[in-house]
């Protein structure tokens, strides 16, 4: 087993593969971006807070995204709140997914009435409604970031944990564990050497999944009012501009820019899970070389092998004599 | 002259592979005769899986039909819509695949996988369709009493005769049997063999047999097509290539299976291995691995040509 060997060449062929994919490519450019925006941006800009002109000012030279219904720097709140709403994003898409590993995988791997005991702690997780849930814990704890995340975390783990669990079920019968368990390898071992990276897609691609979810439900939360609403995200600007009735009064600049900016950051993400599909699946790289070649010719993909000559056509054939 | 049963002409078959098409079938041209057996013989990778499973329309991407033609019963296989691929495969053509664990479904009983076929396919209500099962079974040697047993229940011999039944359900003309007996011992491939041949002479469908195991596949067949690179390279009747194989290829292969009456000759291998078919070699592809090949074999491809009557061979020195 080379793995070792391996491994710091496959970062190498990782970040080829991602620049040779246009869907990652495009993915990972929006998402760099948006992170660069979360590093860097608040430093260019003034304090979010400040109130800095006449409110509900439209775009201007002056304040390149508008003013607030309180007079406060439509940019400099969008640039600041990046940071944060980036930052539980990807913080909850993780732990989500290592939450969800830890238990599922542990279930699906020990069986019996571990299994039993994971299982019914994650349907139970699972049946329970989100929203309330989420509403209910945040009214009991301080509000603040870390209090949205743990919410999220807590609401969010248990499908991934469900998935997880599948699908170790479905490796432990195969028969690589099974000349583990003879080669003598402890149950740690197996399930964190053997079994874990058979799933790496599967992560990988809940990892960006659960991050997505994070974004669109942080934002949804703190719009609703139940983060903290003097902090300064994403979904906190979305919820001045609607608690300065932004609608009503046509300042669209107060909720256009950070609604794009969620919307940029999701789409960015879920082209990035798209294009870690193709890469990681290489039957689905082969069909693309194939559909190309069908679109070239004119032809759909259809259920039965396409025939991309003219029937009867053939080519020059040698001399063969028929019968 | 009878019309053919199945006629294929200068068929191609391509995958298409990022660095470009690859060719797996080429100008090949074949014809199966109504109620004979034609085997296809040849080493791995040499095309005769490809060639079955694109005669259905089978093959999944990135394969792809490039050219030529295969008529069955007159009607142009590759000019049929899906609907009428629909309603030709089973009825018409049927197929027993590889390795019997994979074709049949773990979750369901064996008895309803069959009776799904048979009710895709007929309006029969399902006390027929059982009923029909059952004497299937029967025709392939199963206990009936097998029909609710689940795959894994089953032994390899009877889950490969069950994918016999099913292939049969339909009382198709053409049955395409692409390494039937590979993953099975040589006395339930003997079992399996025979039962084939009773039960095709007594239905009188014809068979494409396809097998790496030329000495199986002579015992079987009434003809036999030789594979090599993509391309047939000897055509004809089992019994005359079997005393007076025309190719070297085909001389080689008889060369390298032991005889059972014990001549005493050593079986010797074909020296090499086939050839890459991204880059095939210029000529004949068989001359790298050829004992008699001349400076014609390194430039010019032979062509398939007729030396007798239903013989073929694709060699400049066969003449």
């Amino acid at each position: 087993m080379s793995r070792d060997g391996s491994r710091a060449s496959g970062i190498v062929l990782w970040w080829d593969a991602v620049r040779r994919d246009r869907k990652a490519t495009a993915g990972a450019g929006i998402v760099l971006f948006f992170v660069l925006v979360a590093l860097i941006g608040p430093l260019l800009v003034g304090d979010p807070n400040a109130l800095v002109g006449i409110p509900l000012q439209p775009p201007s030279a002056a304040h390149w995204f508008g003013t607030t219904g309180q007079g406060q720097d439509v940019l400099a709140q969008v640039l600041v709140g990046t940071r944060t709403s980036l930052a539980i994003g990807f913080g909850v898409g993780l732990t989500v997914v290592l939450v969800g590993a830890l238990v599922g995988v542990t279930a699906g791997y020990l069986g019996g009435k571990m299994d039993g005991l994971l299982s019914l702690l994650f349907n139970v997780f699972l049946v329970i409604p989100g929203l309330p849930l989420a509403i209910v814990i945040a009214a009991y704890l301080p509000s603040g970031p870390l209090t949205l995340g743990l919410v999220l975390v807590v609401t969010g783990w248990a499908w991934n944990a469900r998935v997880l669990r599948a699908q170790t079920l479905s490796q432990r019968k195969r028969d690589f564990v099974a000349a583990a368990v003879v080669a003598g390898e402890s149950r740690f071992r197996i399930v964190t050497r053997e079994i874990l990276p058979t799933m790496t897609s599967l992560l990988v691609a809940q990892v960006i999944g659960s991050t997505v979810y994070a974004i669109g439900a942080q934002v949804g939360l703190e719009f609703l009012g139940l983060g903290d609403v003097s902090a300064v995200t994403w979904g906190t600007n979305l919820y001045w501009a609607q608690n300065d009735s932004a609608l009503l009064t046509g300042a669209w600049w107060t909720f256009l820019p950070t609604g794009l900016c969620v919307a940029l950051v999701g789409f960015g993400l879920t082209l990035l899970n798209f294009g870690f599909d193709e890469i990681t699946n290489p039957r689905l790289q082969l069909e693309r070389a194939w559909r190309a070649h069908l679109f070239r010719r004119g032809r759909k993909p259809a259920r039965s092998t396409p025939v991309v000559a003219a029937p009867g056509s053939g080519l020059p054939a040698p001399a063969v004599d028929h019968e | 002259m009878s019309e053919a049963l199945l006629s294929i002409r200068d068929f191609c078959v391509d995958y298409i592979t990022g660095t470009g098409p690859v060719r797996a079938v080429d100008r090949v041209t074949l014809d199966v005769a109504p109620g004979e057996i034609l085997g296809i013989v040849g080493e791995s990778g040499c095309g005769k899986s490809t060639l079955a499973q694109a005669v259905l329309r089978i093959l999944p991407p990135p394969a792809v039909i490039s050219g030529g033609s295969v008529r069955f019963e007159g009607r142009d296989l590759l000019a049929l819509t899906e609907s009428e691929l629909r309603t030709l495969r089973w009825e018409r053509i049927s197929m027993v695949f590889q390795s019997a664990m994979d074709s049949l479904n773990p979750v369901i009983t064996v008895g309803e996988q069959i009776t799904d076929t048979l009710q895709a396919h007929r309006s029969m209500s399902g006390h027929d369709a059982r009923a029909r099962a059952g004497e299937l079974l029967d025709m392939v040697g199963i206990p009936r009493d097998r029909l609710g047993a689940y795959a894994h229940q089953l032994s390899g011999g009877m889950r490969q005769r069950v994918g016999i039944a099913i292939a049969l359900a339909l009382a198709p003309s053409l049955v395409i049997l692409d390494e039937p007996t590979t993953a099975l011992d040589v006395i339930v491939e003997r079992e399996i063999l025979q039962r084939i041949r009773a039960l095709q002479r007594e239905q009188g469908f014809a068979v494409l047999f396809i097998t790496h195991d030329l000495g199986r596949m002579l015992q079987v067949s009434d003809r036999v097509a030789v594979f090599y690179a993509a391309r047939a390279v000897e055509v004809g009747p089992a019994a005359g290539i079997a005393r007076d194989p025309r190719h070297p290829y085909t001389q080689g292969l008889l060369r390298a299976f032991p005889s059972a009456r014990g001549t005493g000759e050593e079986p010797t291998s074909i020296p090499g291995a086939p050839p890459s078919l991204m880059d095939p070699p210029p000529g004949c592809r068989f001359h790298p691995r050829c004992p008699l090949a001349v400076d014609r074999c390194r430039t010019e491809e032979p062509a398939l040509r007729r030396l007798a009557e239903g013989r073929f061979a694709a060699c400049h020195l066969a003449e």
